[in-house]
């Protein structure tokens, strides 16, 4: 059957399943929408930015095992996108972004709303296509689904001038497609889990640190089964929480610059350290050198080649699929004659136990003003710890981070590797979107929920009772911290002057607002947020402008180099 | 240290692009790049010469693996092999120089390309070694434009490159 170009691109997104495209029109992708007006099977979601719709689409796949999807127009369509489109790409994401571009005999030629599509995105995605005949749509566009979602995922995008979308040619969606210079390892080599094997029982003091792998991969349990049956203690990344559950004695908290103490004692401490689905960045790790200072065997299993031995060499590289290689190291262990060696293992504990003491993530309970840790803490038990919470950027971030103790993957969603400031609301509304039966708040921050604080109304638009945890110290707070340990407490322009007030900005969107000044209405503004299912509630909590977040390793310091609360 | 890294890739537009991209993105150093079509008119082979430490070189392979155009990555440098670099250079070729022009190409196994009355084109291959060479060994004041393609490298003996 003879299709159009934007016939082909619809019906391709329905034959791979796709429930929801989060986009924005314009003139180069007015045929695309014309054919998502007239079928029901794909629904489209109308943002009021494109960073908004790349962020739905991110958060749409990260709280569920589906793709998400972005359609936007060529030129600043594409450019506002691409802060989105980066951090999925920082973050592993699979995604399929479509852009409009401006009509193949017009390409080059400084046409209105033209950009090189290709070009801007080319370091900022797992691949880009674009497509000039449009007998090469529908390949083109299986193969970016097949890209997205296999090996290390990430961010595909396809370019589509406008004729190619009014242009026909015959459809037929391929089943499967092979490209010859793309095949990602899935199984481990079995000698080196062998390896790792031993080194596992050998280690006198072991430690196992994950990351996002873990919950790309969804390899939790799997994870989880082989943490208890070793009996050692598993710390998270901040990519990485959720993939072991976080009220599990074994789990010793997140790890890096506001690591826990303990977690970034055992890391420097191990004598034997088996990383999965993690890439030894520098919010985790700190310098380097000073790392490798420690003498300890590293077990590296990742699915890219290129994140092992990239920062710190490894003395065992497992190249695979995490939760294909978790499978047969759990097996291997199983039917291995020896064992773990208990008592060093013991002595371990006692020592990770005394690190535990340090209780570094004490804060003042009783103070008058309301402390963000304790808004967090709060969220954690009126949720019963199973919400999907999202997250902004700062200091925030790093609290809920610190405080909302996920036991499951894919509840814990936000912005890792890029930093992304205005990711929490857009980013919730596609968590929603994917789970229309959850639980879904936004912890952020005054200064972030203003990157995006557009989608309120898509918010309201499309039904998303989102509860939005607005920590408001009426300072961008990560900044403002920087600036008083490292810039003699100059804090320039980390101050929010001129804030609105958001209860009645939530209330002009059309939905709910809630200011809390007091420690005690916390819990009970919280309440009445939650109970409230079908409405948006803002809740502006008004807290303590001088907390910092602890512990803290310096940019460039070594990981034991900690800054405790209890130091100043 | 420096390295040949051979690279097959589907000749496809935007693959060139992908690889410079990758170089310039991490600050990894291009010292030469050629690139053609094989006797597969659907693959390219280039050839790049790049510098850095075993940390890096492991990184860019690794890297250049990873593009979804590329074929299959090598680093020549790892066995025998062999460098070669074409060079056309124009120089002047009057008077006693003319004579002497002539000498210098036939001593490095040079061609005499074009001949006007007063110029050569002088067409040289070799190892870059060889082609610094011959630049150093003619008055520079003669030179009056050089082109060098870049080195395009092959394995010795039975260590083959191919799809």
């Amino acid at each position: 059957m003879e299709l159009t170009g934007a016939e082909i691109v619809v019906q391709s997104l329905a034959a791979e399943g796709v429930e929801f495209v989060f986009g924005y029109p314009g003139g180069s992708v007015l045929h695309i929408y014309d054919e998502l007006f007239k079928q029901d099977k794909v629904k489209h979601v109308l943002v009021r930015h494109e960073q908004g719709a790349a962020h739905a689409a991110d958060g749409y796949s990260r709280a569920s095992r589906k793709v998400g999807v972005c359609l936007v127009t060529s030129g600043p369509g594409v450019t506002n996108a691409v802060t989105g489109i980066a951090t999925a790409y920082m973050d592993s994401i699979p995604m399929i972004i479509i852009t409009g571009q401006v009509p193949t005999h017009a390409i080059g030629l400084d046409a209105f709303q033209e950009v090189d599509t290709v070009g801007i995105t080319r370091p900022c995605v797992k691949h880009n296509f674009l497509v000039k005949d449009v007998r090469d749509l529908a390949v083109t566009m299986k193969k970016a689904f097949h890209i997205a979602t296999t090996g290390r995922p990430g961010p595909v995008l396809v370019d589509i001038p406008k004729d190619v979308t009014a242009d026909r040619c015959e459809f037929v969606y391929p089943e499967r497609v092979e490209i010859r210079t793309y095949q990602p390892v899935v199984r481990g080599h079995s000698g080196q889990i062998r390896k790792a094997l031993e080194l596992l029982l050998e280690a006198k003091r072991p430690m196992i640190y994950t990351g996002g792998g873990i919950v790309l991969a969804d390899a939790s349990n799997e994870l989880t089964r082989l943490v208890h049956k070793l009996g050692f203690p598993c710390t998270n990344t901040l990519m990485g929480l959720g993939g072991f559950p976080g009220t599990d004695p074994q789990f010793v908290g997140m790890l890096g610059m506001h690591g826990t103490y303990e977690a970034n004692m055992a890391m420097q401490h191990c004598d034997v350290l088996l990383a999965i689905g993690a890439r030894f960045d520098d919010r985790v790790i700190g310098d380097p050198r000073d790392f490798a200072r420690f003498s300890r065997r590293i077990i590296h299993i990742d699915v890219d080649p290129s994140s092992i031995s990239k920062r710190v060499r490894v003395d065992v590289p497992i190249v695979g699929d995490v939760r294909e290689v978790l499978l047969e190291l759990t097996a291997q262990l199983e039917a291995h004659a020896g064992a773990v060696d208990k008592p060093a293992l013991d002595a371990w504990w006692t020592q990770i136990n005394e690190w535990r003491g340090r209780d570094c993530l004490r804060y003042d309970r009783a103070a008058t003003i309301i402390k963000p840790q304790f808004v967090v803490e709060k969220l954690w038990e009126v949720t019963g710890g199973d919400a999907i919470v999202t997250s902004d950027v700062g200091q925030h971030q790093m609290w809920a981070a610190q405080f909302y103790k996920f036991d499951k993957p894919r509840r814990w969603i936000n912005s890792g590797g890029l930093g992304t400031m205005g990711f929490g609301l857009p980013s919730a509304m596609g968590a929603f979107m994917a789970n229309p039966e959850a639980t879904v708040a936004c912890v952020t921050g005054e200064a972030s929920i203003q990157m995006c604080i557009q989608e309120l109304s898509t918010c309201k638009q499309y039904h998303l009772p989102i509860k939005i945890i607005n920590l408001n110290n009426r300072y961008m707070g990560m900044v403002r911290q920087w600036q008083e340990f490292f810039h003699g407490n100059r804090y320039a322009e980390s101050y929010m002057d001129a804030l609105p007030d958001f209860v009645r900005l939530a209330e002009a969107y059309g939905h709910v607002g809630l200011r809390i000044e007091n420690p005690s209405d916390v819990e009970p503004a919280l309440r009445e947020a939650f109970a409230r299912r079908d409405q948006l509630v803002f809740l502006d909590f008004l807290t303590d402008a001088t907390e910092n977040v602890y512990p803290m390793v310096a940019g460039g310091k070594g990981l034991t180099d900690m800054i405790l609360a209890e130091d100043l | 240290m420096q390295h040949i890294i051979s690279i097959l890739l589907e000749n496809e537009a935007g693959a060139l692009s992908r690889v410079a991209g990758l170089f310039s993105a991490r600050a990894y150093n291009i010292e030469s790049l050629t690139v053609a079509p094989t006797e597969d008119p659907l693959v390219s082979r280039m050839t790049i010469v790049t510098s850095g430490s075993a940390d890096v070189i492991e990184q860019i392979t690794k890297q250049l693996n990873k593009l979804i155009e590329v074929v299959k990555v090598v680093d020549l440098c790892e066995a025998g092999h062999l460098a070669r670099e074409l060079m056309l250079i124009k120089v002047k070729a009057t008077g006693a120089a003319r004579d002497e022009m002539k000498r210098m190409a036939d001593i490095f196994r040079g061609r005499i390309v074009d001949v006007t009355d007063a110029i050569y084109v002088i067409e040289l291959t070799g190892d870059g070694a060889k082609l610094d060479a011959f630049i150093e060994a003619i008055d520079a004041s003669l030179i009056l434009e050089t082109v060098r393609t870049g080195v395009c490298g092959i394995a010795r003996g039975e260590r083959v490159l191919r799809v």
